[in-house]
């Protein structure tokens, strides 16, 4: 299916959000992430099926003032 | 000295982690500067670089306490929604909520600001709001459950200092039991000096050391600039003065 990560067209295969970020390259990352404006917690991934169109932010700790 | 949320720092100054040359210089910058808190922010990470578990992993050993930012967030719900994925990822209660209203000078929407401050300090947020000098939304905050403030200076990064010091100093008599920290606008140390002498119980700022020639010198100028300013408030100083008066005593002058 093709959904949206950090504004990027990207085909996944696993609906699984967990499983997604693996296939997505997102392995041992310290991440924080949002589907459709709404943040999905770490504990709530796993119960997360992504579907075709989704919107899927990726977050990281960056530099900031 | 006051305390923000129960933390006492080791220093009042507090430094922005953006735009050094470089991650060494960061490191140094820091150490030199004596800060006792760090911002950081959240951005999109590309799976193949890793950059947030490389900028973490400086950050983590800089030994200092952490406060995520919203920065760049518009809107009440963009806010929230990183403010949370801030708290799951820095383990940390502390949020230094930014709601922009006006691009050219990134002044807060304080309407935003204290709708989403309401918002998260009831989730249990300890919320640190960038706000303007005005006493009616210092007032709205304090009441949605902030114990902090966080004034501006001037517009962030322009390093104008401290823009309009009669509303300052109105805000920090205002409310004097408050913890209040200085945020954004400082390009001196002078500025942070002011700050703290006007009774202002921390410093924050990011550009003034990061774009500075020599980063490293100017974040042990800030450190010194803020101890030089905390002593001078504290001391009680004297009141100025219209005319002069004699330091040298009159009495026992020759008459020549």
């Amino acid at each position: 299916m093709n959904i949206s990560v950090n504004g990027q067209r990207k085909t996944i295969s696993i609906a699984k959000l967990t499983m997604a970020l693996e296939e997505l390259g997102y392995k041992h990352m310290k991440l924080a992430t949002a589907l459709n404006g709404e943040f999905i917690s770490v504990d709530e991934r796993n119960n997360t099926n992504l579907k075709e169109g989704d919107k899927l932010e990726v977050l990281s700790p960056q530099q900031g003032g | 000295m006051k305390d923000f949320y129960g933390f006492k720092p080791k220093s009042q100054l507090m430094l922005g982690t953006a735009q050094y040359p470089s991650p060494s210089i960061l490191v140094s910058s820091f150490k030199k500067s004596n800060a006792s808190v760090a911002t950081v922010s959240l951005r999109r990470e590309s799976g193949n670089i890793n950059s947030g578990n490389s900028f973490w992993s400086i950050i983590k050993d800089l030994n200092v306490k952490i406060l995520p930012n919203t920065a760049g967030c518009h809107t009440v719900k963009e806010a929230v929604t990183t403010a949370h994925m801030a708290r799951e990822i820095f383990n940390t209660k502390w949020i230094k909520l930014e709601v922009i209203g006006e691009e050219d000078t990134l002044q807060p929407d304080v309407f935003g600001l204290v709708e989403a401050a309401k918002i998260l300090s009831e989730e249990g947020f300890e919320v640190f709001p960038y706000t303007t000098e005005d006493l009616v939304v210092a007032d709205k905050l304090l009441k949605s459950g902030c114990k902090v403030l966080m004034p501006w200076g001037s517009p962030i990064g322009s390093g104008q200092g401290l823009n309009n010091i009669f509303g300052l100093k109105a805000l920090r008599s205002h409310f004097p039991d408050i913890p209040m920290i200085i945020d954004a606008g400082i390009g001196l140390p002078s500025h942070a000096t002011r700050a703290m002498e006007m009774g202002f119980d921390a410093v924050l700022l990011n550009t003034a050391v990061a774009k500075a020639g020599n980063p490293i010198m100017m974040a042990e100028a800030f450190s010194h600039a803020i101890v030089a300013g905390a002593l001078g408030y504290q001391s009680d100083p004297m009141e100025p003065r219209d005319m002069a008066n004699p330091s040298t005593p009159i009495i026992g002058k020759a008459f020549l």
